[in-house]
C-alpha cells in the first residue's frame, strides 16, 4: 500500500508537486498528465529516488525518507530509456546483476535468470550483447532484470514511450499479468484500460482521481 | 559497428575452462611469447593460437577482428625494425605483438564478461584492507564495456541531428551536444543503479 501525505517537491525554484495526497491500495494504478506535470517525480517518490521537500511518502508503512534502501528492495522501477537501465554488457549478465547481492547460490541464480529470460521471450538471446537488441527487446530485458528480484511493487515511468505500438502492447500485456501492484506512468492512455484507478496531474497538482473510463474521458476533453 | 573482444557463445573446451585459469594461462603464455627469438618459434606460437581459435570454434571474421586494430601499428613497427635491425627481428617483434593480442582476444571471446569480473573481484579481495572495493571496481569495468555502444549511439544521434538540419558540423558543434547527451545519460544511469539496489 502506497500513501502520499501532503507531498510537495521543489527542484530549486521550480515546484513540481504541490500538496499531493493519496492512498493507493489498488493493484493497478495509472498516472497521466502533460509533460512537466510532475508525473516522473511522483514515480520517483515511490522508491525513494526522490525524497519530497515537504510531506511524506509511505510504502507498506515505511517512510521513504528513512528507509530508502529497504523500500528500493521492495519497489522495482522501470525507466523510459532501457539503455540507461541496462548496466551489464550481455543480456543474461544484466538479469543476474539484480541478484548479485541476493546471497543465492550460483545454480539458483542461473535458474532464476533462465526462468526470467524464458518468461520474457529472451531465452535465445541470453549471451547476446545488450546493444544488439531491438528497442522492444531492450525494454523487455529491463523489465526481466527488475522482476527477477521479485519486487512487491513495480513502478514504470513511461516504459512504452520509445516503443512502437506492437512492442508497447506487448510490454503492457506483461504488466497486466503480473501478480505485483503496478503503478504505470504513461502518455499512452489506451494502455490503461483494465486499470483500477487513474491519477491525473496538472502543473504538480492532483486534479482528477478515479476509475479510468470517466477520468480518461475528462482528461481527453481537457487536453483536446 | 563491431565491438572487438566480446563474448562469442559456445561450449568448447576453452569456453568451459574456468576464467581464472584462462587469465593465468594468458599471463604465462604472453611472457613465454615475449621470450621467443626466431621467426620459426613465433610461427609455431602463431599456429598454436590459431589452433586455439579453431578449438573454440570462433568464426574467422571474429578472430580477425581481434587483431585487425594492430594493422597500422604493426606495419609501422615492422618497417621501423626492418630499417634498424633486419627482417628477422621485424618478423619476430610484429609476430610477438600479433600473437599476444590474439591470445588475449581468444580469452575475451571465450569468457563471459561477468566471469572475468568475478575473477577480478576475487583477485582484488586482499586489497579490501586498503579500502579497494573489488565489487565496485568490477562494476566500473562492466559499465565501461556497456558504455561503448551507448556512446556510439549518442554520437550517431548528434550526427543525424546535424544532417537533418543540413549543417556540416565542426568539432565543437559535434562535441558540445555529445557531451550534454553523455552527461544526461550518466545521470539516468546513476538513477538506474540506485533503483536497482547498488547502494545496498
Amino acid at each position: 500500500m502506497i500513501l502520499l501525505e501532503r507531498v510537495t517537491h521543489r527542484f530549486g525554484e521550480r515546484t513540481v508537486l504541490r500538496d499531493v495526497s493519496a492512498a493507493l491500495p489498488e493493484r493497478r494504478v495509472g498516472v497521466v498528465g502533460d509533460n512537466g506535470s510532475g508525473k516522473s517525480t511522483l514515480a520517483r517518490l515511490l522508491n525513494g529516488l526522490v525524497v519530497p521537500t515537504a510531506g511524506r511518502v509511505l510504502v507498506d508503512g515505511l517512510d521513504t525518507r528513512q528507509h530508502g534502501r529497504e523500500i528500493r528492495r521492495k519497489v522495482g522501477f522501470v525507466f523510459t530509456d532501457p539503455d540507461a537501465q541496462i548496466v551489464m554488457p550481455t543480456v543474461a549478465e544484466d538479469v543476474a546483476f539484480g541478484l548479485r547481492r541476493s546471497g543465492l547460490p550460483r545454480p539458483e541464480v542461473r535458474a532464476r535468470v533462465h526462468a526470467a529470460l524464458t518468461a520474457y521471450g529472451l531465452a535465445d538471446r541470453a549471451d547476446h550483447p545488450a546493444y544488439l537488441l531491438s528497442g522492444g527487446e531492450k525494454q523487455l530485458l529491463a523489465l526481466a532484470s527488475v522482476l527477477v528480484t521479485e519486487p512487491a511493487l513495480l513502478v514504470c515511468d513511461e516504459p512504452t514511450t520509445l516503443l512502437d505500438r506492437r512492442n508497447a502492447q506487448r510490454v503492457v500485456a506483461l504488466l497486466h499479468e503480473l501478480p505485483q501492484q503496478v503503478v504505470l506512468v504513461t502518455h499512452h492512455l489506451d494502455l490503461l484500460a483494465g486499470f483500477e484507478r487513474v491519477l491525473v496531474l496538472e502543473d504538480g497538482r492532483l486534479v482528477d482521481d478515479g476509475p479510468p473510463e470517466p477520468v480518461l474521458a475528462a482528461y481527453r476533453e481537457r487536453v483536446g | 559497428m563491431t565491438l572487438v573482444g566480446l563474448y562469442v557463445p559456445g561450449g568448447s573446451l576453452l569456453h568451459r575452462c574456468p576464467a581464472g585459469a584462462k587469465l593465468a594461462g594468458l599471463a604465462v603464455l604472453v611472457v613465454v611469447v615475449l621470450q621467443l627469438r626466431t621467426p620459426a618459434q613465433v610461427g609455431l606460437a602463431a599456429l598454436v593460437v590459431l589452433l586455439g581459435f579453431l578449438v573454440a570454434r570462433v568464426p574467422g571474421r571474429v578472430a580477425i577482428a581481434q587483431v585487425r586494430p594492430l594493422l597500422w601499428l604493426g606495419l609501422a613497427i615492422g618497417a621501423w625494425q626492418l630499417v634498424l635491425t633486419g627482417w628477422e627481428r621485424a618478423v619476430v617483434v610484429v609476430g610477438q605483438l600479433v600473437v599476444a593480442v590474439a591470445l588475449a582476444g581468444l580469452v575475451t571471446v571465450t569468457t563471459r564478461t561477468s566471469d572475468l569480473l568475478d575473477v577480478l573481484e576475487s583477485v582484488l579481495r586482499p586489497l579490501r584492507r586498503f579500502g579497494v572495493d573489488g565489487t565496485r571496481v568490477a562494476l566500473v569495468l562492466a559499465l565501461t564495456v556497456r558504455a561503448v555502444p551507448v556512446l556510439v549511439r549518442l554520437a550517431a544521434e548528434v550526427r543525424d541531428a546535424h544532417r537533418a538540419r543540413g549543417v556540416v558540423a565542426g568539432p565543437r558543434a559535434f562535441a558540445v551536444p555529445l557531451l550534454v547527451r553523455t552527461l544526461r545519460h550518466a545521470d539516468a544511469l546513476g538513477e538506474a543503479l540506485v533503483a536497482r539496489g547498488l547502494d545496498d
